[in-house]
């Protein structure tokens, strides 16, 4: 990412850390939503910390309880409790670590490999873009749940199973995005004079072209690293996800599903944590563009 | 530009044998016996099983078996579902209008509200207006769909008591399906009331699944309109003194919808991964439930016809936008 602004040699140039967070910050969401993010992390990485009981610990005496601010409510159990006496709180916070670990997963398999591939299409064009653009197309015309929960019948159903799948129906998108970017940018001046000056291939894929792809392959990446906490937990709600007991989120939607109408809480507050979580990661990703793309900037 | 049709098609067909061999590996990927998964059967004698196998062809070489499928899939013959023993070509060409039906009420609703949402605050950028449409399509683009289903049900359905919670149509009204839309057909029959209890059935899945796509095109069409109205050819148009309305709607909004078809035709798998999780809430009687019924189910002939027939849907309106593509842009053609 530094590689955006020049090297902060002379004075009264701010470093492109400082310039970075100058944009950044200009956008109050993007702000907001890195600090729920940040809170999110902290409370999933420090869960037993924060959980007042454990997940699966079961109180017989206290199944379906409201939430404390209700009448009839517990001071213990803050969201109240599922249909076997769990806390919600406690399994909300726990499922936190589930979300978070298979979005940084499906992004980091899906943008290196999708990023690399799609600059040999956009670059060498030919024969090697076009074999590489049909297997894209071949991928791309399944839906991601559709080919997860195919993937998950012959597979079982699981989370490891489910992140592959779900990385591998992200990937298309970053290959063709990166190509599309090399190909707007390859013939532009600024290339051109770098090949004249004598640049090499590599030089010109990653430290000329890349650069200025990189804005919309940010998006992106904070795009899949959402969309893949919300396509697990459709998995998950659909029974072909992580399976009960344990506290994923939509796991535990789908187990709330029959009390609907008796227990409305338990079926409120798995949905919105995945709202808040998701929501927080995609402020980020717009003030991320606001930053990082540089025709932004100056318009 | 036939020159373009036919390269266009000329892609589709190995793209097409691609998806086809993913559906015949399929099966032979699962763990498992094949023979006893095609058949349904659990326990069977040395002499069936070696007949069974004969009858589907698993005695011959792989490719031999491929080209088979290949032929058969060619002719029409998906295979017979395991469970009911019904064609499974039949079985989707039953359910894919309710599908169709709904996904297109769902990309109607988010085209009509979306583009005019995403022009609106380009053209009004930084105010209110702009940063409260924006805060609502992002509320929408980050929107679990299942549980938004939940949550309608729980208010609509549940505490108002507007909206009745599955199916198409009250269980009063019965005729013979034409169209298989239900709203056609409820209009054809001339009974009074059906086309209302249809409607009625259809517009909580609707609002459900069009969600994501109504905040993704809102967005688009925002951030396209967004980088066409800092153009040359805009300013030129506004220098020479048109009317606002003429630069925005016909010099701006133009250019900034090219990207915008494009997401709207990747929309489609958005929208058949979201009938998935729209149909199993509602239970709508759609290849989304059908799918995920059939992988509960193990009907292993089904989903592997369900995922190529699926799979063929998106290419065919992946090729429609890329010919709409060629059209609105001349310089995509060469």
């Amino acid at each position: 990412m530094s590689t955006v602004t020049a090297s902060p040699k002379k004075t009264g140039h701010p470093s492109a850390l400082a310039e970075f967070w100058h944009y950044f910050s200009r956008n109050k969401g993007a702000v907001i939503g890195l600090a729920i993010f940040i809170v999110i992390l902290v409370v999933a990485i420090l869960a037993p910390l924060f959980a007042p009981h454990s997940p699966s610990e079961q109180n017989r005496e206290a199944l379906l309880l409201v939430p404390s601010w209700m009448e009839g409510g517990n001071s213990s159990y803050l969201l109240g409790t599922d249909a076997v006496g769990r806390d919600i709180l406690s399994r909300l916070i726990y499922g936190a670590r589930f979300s978070l670990f298979i979005g940084l997963v499906v992004v980091t398999l899906s943008v290196i490999s999708g990023v690399l591939v799609g600059l040999v299409a956009g670059y060498f064009g030919g024969r090697t873009d076009i074999v590489i653009m049909r297997i894209m197309d071949i991928i791309l015309a399944f839906p991601s749940l559709l080919l997860a929960l195919v993937l998950v019948a012959v597979l079982g159903p699981g989370l490891l199973n489910a992140m592959i799948a779900i990385s591998l129906v992200n990937q298309p998108h970053f290959v063709r995005l990166t190509r599309a970017s090399v190909l707007a940018e390859r013939e532009k001046e600024y290339v051109v004079a770098s090949k004249v000056a004598g640049a090499g291939t590599m030089r010109i894929m990653f430290l000329t072209i890349l650069p200025n792809c990189l804005g919309p392959l940010i998006v992106q990446a904070t795009l899949a690293f959402s969309a893949a906490i919300l396509d697990a937990a459709a998995l998950g709600f659909l029974g072909m996800g992580a399976q009960p007991p344990t506290p994923e989120w939509g796991t535990m939607l789908a187990e709330a599903r029959e009390f609907i109408q008796r227990a409305p809480w338990v079926v409120t507050f798995p949905g919105l944590a995945i709202l808040i979580t998701v929501l927080a990661i995609n402020l980020m990703g717009d003030g991320l563009r606001d930053a990082l793309d540089p025709k932004l900037k100056r318009s | 530009m036939l020159r373009f049709l036919l390269g266009r098609l000329a892609i589709l067909i190995p793209t097409f044998l691609g998806v086809s061999l993913i559906a015949f590996s399929f099966i032979r990927m699962l763990p498992g016996d094949p023979v006893m998964l095609m058949s349904g059967e659990r326990v069977m004698s040395e002499e069936r099983h070696a007949a069974i196998m004969h009858d589907l062809g698993l005695d011959r070489p792989m490719p031999v078996q491929y080209l088979n499928y290949l032929t058969d899939v060619l002719s029409g013959d998906l295979g017979t579902s395991i469970v009911t023993k019904r064609p499974v070509l039949g079985e989707f060409l039953s359910l894919f209008p309710a599908t169709l039906e709904l996904s297109l009420c769902a990309i109607i609703l988010a085209v009509v509200l979306g583009v005019p949402a995403g022009v609106f605050a380009a053209v009004k950028r930084g105010t209110w207006f702009d940063q409260s449409i924006m805060g609502v399509a992002l509320v929408g683009y980050s929107m679990p769909i299942f549980w938004w289903g939940l949550l309608l049900i729980i208010f609509f359905s549940g505490y108002l008591q507007w909206t009745p919670v599955s199916g198409r149509i009250s269980l009063m009204y019965f005729f013979p399906p034409v169209t298989g839309f239900m709203l056609i057909d409820s209009l054809l029959s001339g009974q009074p009331g059906a086309f209302r209890s249809a409607f009625s059935y259809l517009i909580l899945p609707t609002i459900v699944l069009g969600t994501i796509p109504l905040a993704v095109i809102a967005r688009q069409t925002r951030s396209a309109m967004l980088e066409v109205l800092g153009e040359d050819y805009v300013r030129t148009a506004r220098s020479k003194g048109l009317s606002p309305l003429r630069v925005v709607g016909v010099h701006a909004l133009r250019n900034a919808l090219i990207p915008v078809i494009t997401t709207i035709g990747l929309q489609v798998g958005v929208l058949l991964a979201g009938a998935i999780l729209t149909e199993t809430i509602f239970s709508w009687p759609g290849i989304g439930k059908w799918m995920v019924d059939a992988v509960f189910k193990r009907d292993y002939a089904v989903v592997q016809g369900g995922l190529l027939l699926i799979a063929g849907v998106i290419m065919l309106v992946n090729l429609a936008v890329d010919i709409t593509y060629g059209f609105i842009n001349p310089r995509i053609r060469h």
